[in-house]
């Protein structure tokens, strides 16, 4: 099975994608509660992630993500 | 790792780099040599697209200053296709590393055409000192194959003519070059081995028109930047992701654009005449295998007949080209001059020789002082220089003292030099000329000695920064064939010269009238193993040495004085009043006549031949505090 991914990693590269250190992502969280996040620190997020656990989303499941829950799960179901 | 898209010739960056990012954002004072050194320096780690982006947001502060120290101002216009604004910050992220300070303007998506024509344009209205033209194959109508070989020509013409517009309406706009990308062609085959020579295949009419771009660049000012070139070397396949630009018109993988933002940037510095002019080399494991003093003529590696000779030939071939386009060569090696310099003269596969180097710096002073010296006695700015050492702990000594100095990090093959340093883009040129060629012959091969440089730079902190620990231990088993393989093979940092067979290194394990000492050195690069032997001979009122002899590769790291500390509280605690030293000269230790010395060893007697004996009184002798952890430890005796 898979590995687990928690939110504290996340949190990590969202930190140094949004270059905030105070940002504490929920589950519940959208783009639109990041001031930093827009479509092009989304392309930057999607390839960090993707880089840094070595996995690969198709843009179909990308453009299915709603909230920073969605990620994890997307995350952990490729771990 | 893949060298060229993770910029392996750059250090990976620390662990506390947002802290770094964090405190020079925050610095309220005015910029200085300091500061923009500091900004520099920590552009040259290979940063990642996000860091870039910190950094881009650290030169747009800094350019708001107008005191001008190091770094080069340039407005750069942006006309390219698809989505160029995650491109932009990493452009100017990546100034500092080239010492540039860069403005990026960027054109409306997907008009390249207007912001050309008009005046009012963001681009042309930025007056920029150049424009980045970056067009894509699918822009230039060339993603689609034609039947035959007219209605191929025409689409070449016919996108050649769409760049030849946009560069000649942006030209009253510009202070400068026009910056042409060649095409990258695109991966997917239509027929296969036959696109190469069918000339409607989508490939072929790509490489048509970048051969026309080639010729037009020729014929004027403007400067190419060989993008097919760099997807060509990095793997079409890496480079191009059609996910990406389906997904949001990114004109190439997004793990890319660190490559590409530094290949910009360099031919910006090259614009600016800062590409590098100079190649400093170290010799042992750098353009020969093995160290000469120790290995001598006959024992390094170099020419047919090893893996490893042929890879160091490579290395010396590439540094005569690079010679023969202009890049001068100069020689940096922790040697005694005269036996540094028999491979030159002597040995039959050396590529390279003394008429070739323009400044030759071997002595046993550390590196960043010879860099200097090098820099003054050629007349060129220390940021000119590029180092090239096998060694971590050179390198890094290096980039500590002189920041300006570029140091690429090399692998552990030697094979992979040539590729490292070339793709390194130091020596970028945007021009040759027929000067050019001939600079290094200006320089007179120097056959005599340079000057050496008193010591200006501080080692002390350098060597505290490297967490050395220093283990001693007395001869045991498991250290004999290492103890005897050191005894049999040092040459040069060998006080005696005493050769021991094995058997006997294996009595003096438990000879009551031997102190014996057994030195290895682990620091921040790595584990150096046994560096260094020593054995006293022990009488009631004074320790006289038979052994003391070191690895060369660790010199400069107070190693001897940490054993000098070791055997006198040793001895101290067995009631002895001194310590007698004997120098024994030979063809090859000159390097350690002044050994004692340098201990604070009073002159005893000297003798014709040079040899000499030195004392110590033990109640003179106070320990130093040194830059390493030192343990002791009791032999792991073997049953």
């Amino acid at each position: 099975m898979g590995m687990h991914v928690t939110i504290d990693q996340l949190t990590e590269i969202m930190r140094d994608v949004f270059d905030d250190d105070n940002i504490k992502p929920t589950e519940a969280m959208t783009a639109d509660d990041v001031e930093a996040w827009d479509s092009l620190s989304h392309i930057r997020l999607i390839v960090s992630i993707e880089k840094r656990f070595d996995i690969k989303f198709t843009n179909a499941e990308v453009e299915t993500l709603r909230n920073v829950g969605d990620l994890l799960n997307a995350i952990e179901a490729k771990l | 790792m893949n060298l060229l898209a993770d910029l392996g010739w750059l250090r990976r960056p620390p662990a506390d780099i947002r802290d770094r990012f964090r405190s020079m954002a925050g610095n309220p004072n005015q910029p200085d040599i300091v500061s923009d050194t500091a900004l520099i320096d920590i552009a040259s780690y290979a940063l990642d697209i996000n860091q870039l982006t910190r950094v881009s947001r650290l030169a747009t502060d800094r350019l708001k200053s107008p005191i001008d120290t190091v770094l080069t101002r340039f407005k750069l216009g942006l006309i390219g296709s698809g989505t160029m604004s995650l491109i932009a910050p990493a452009i100017a992220g990546s100034g500092p590393r080239h010492s540039t300070l860069l403005t990026v303007v960027e054109g409306d998506y997907g008009r390249a055409l207007e912001e050309s024509l008009s005046p009012t344009s963001s681009v042309r209205s930025a007056q920029p000192d150049g424009v980045l033209l970056a067009l894509d194959y699918r822009d230039l109508h060339l993603d689609t194959a034609v039947a035959d070989p007219d209605t191929a020509a025409g689409r070449v013409s016919a996108a050649f003519s769409h760049l030849q517009t946009i560069a000649e309406n942006l030209r009253p706009s510009l202070k400068g070059p026009l910056l042409l990308q060649t095409v990258v062609p695109p991966m997917e085959p239509l027929f296969g081995s036959l696109d190469a020579s069918e000339c409607g295949s989508s490939r072929a009419m790509v490489t048509a028109l970048n051969a026309r771009i080639a010729n037009w660049i020729r014929e004027g000012d403007d400067v190419l930047v060989d993008t097919a070139g760099l997807a060509n070397a990095v793997g079409l396949q890496n480079w191009h992701d059609p996910a990406q630009w389906h997904a949001a018109k990114l004109p190439f993988a997004q793990e890319m654009v660190p490559l590409y933002a530094d290949l910009i940037c360099r031919t910006i510095a090259a614009i600016r005449g800062k590409s590098r002019k100079c190649l400093v080399l170290d010799l042992d494991n750098t353009i020969w295998g093995g160290v000469v003093g120790d290995d001598g003529l006959e024992g390094i590696r170099l020419g047919q007949g090893s893996a490893e000779g042929e890879a160091f030939l490579a290395i010396q071939h590439m540094a005569l080209e690079y010679r023969s386009r202009g890049i001068v060569l100069a020689v940096c090696s922790k040697n005694d001059d005269t036996i540094a310099r028999q491979p030159f003269r002597a040995h039959p596969d050396m590529l390279l020789k003394e008429e070739h180097i323009a400044a030759f710096q071997a002595n046993w002073n550390d590196k960043a002082s010879n860099l200097r010296a090098i820099s003054e006695q050629l007349n060129i700015g220390i940021e000119s220089l590029v180092f090239l050492d096998d060694n971590p702990f050179e390198r890094e000594q290096v980039r500590r003292e002189l920041p300006l100095v570029a140091v690429p990090e090399l692998p552990l093959e030697p094979a992979l030099y040539p590729r490292v340093l070339t793709w390194a883009g130091y020596f970028e040129a945007v021009a040759i000329s027929a000067e050019d060629r001939k600079r290094a012959d200006f320089y007179q091969a120097n056959a005599t000695r340079s000057a050496v440089l008193a010591s200006s730079s501080d080692m002390d902190s350098y060597l505290r920064s490297l967490d050395m620990l220093c283990t001693i231990r007395p001869f045991d088993g498991v250290g004999r064939a290492r103890i005897a393989q050191l005894i049999n093979r040092s040459n040069q940092f060998n006080l005696t010269t005493r050769r021991y067979t094995e058997n006997e290194v294996a009595a003096m394990e438990t000879a009551p009238d031997k102190f014996t000492m057994q030195v290895r050195l682990v620091d921040r690069f790595g584990d150096n193993g046994m560096i260094s032997v020593v054995v006293f001979d022990k009488s009631v009122h004074a320790w006289t040495n038979d052994i003391w002899l070191m690895s060369c590769r660790v010199l400069g790291r107070r190693v001897e004085e940490a054993v000098l500390a070791h055997v006198c509280m040793a001895a101290k605690a067995e009631g002895v009043k001194s310590l007698i030293g004997h120098y024994i000269p030979s063809a090859k230790n000159g390097m350690v006549a002044n050994h004692y010395g340098k201990l604070g060893f009073t002159l005893a007697d000297e003798s014709n031949d040079g040899g000499a004996v030195w004392v110590l009184e033990l109640e003179r002798y106070r320990p130093p505090e040194l830059p390493m952890q030192i343990t002791r430890q009791e032999s792991t005796r073997v049953a």
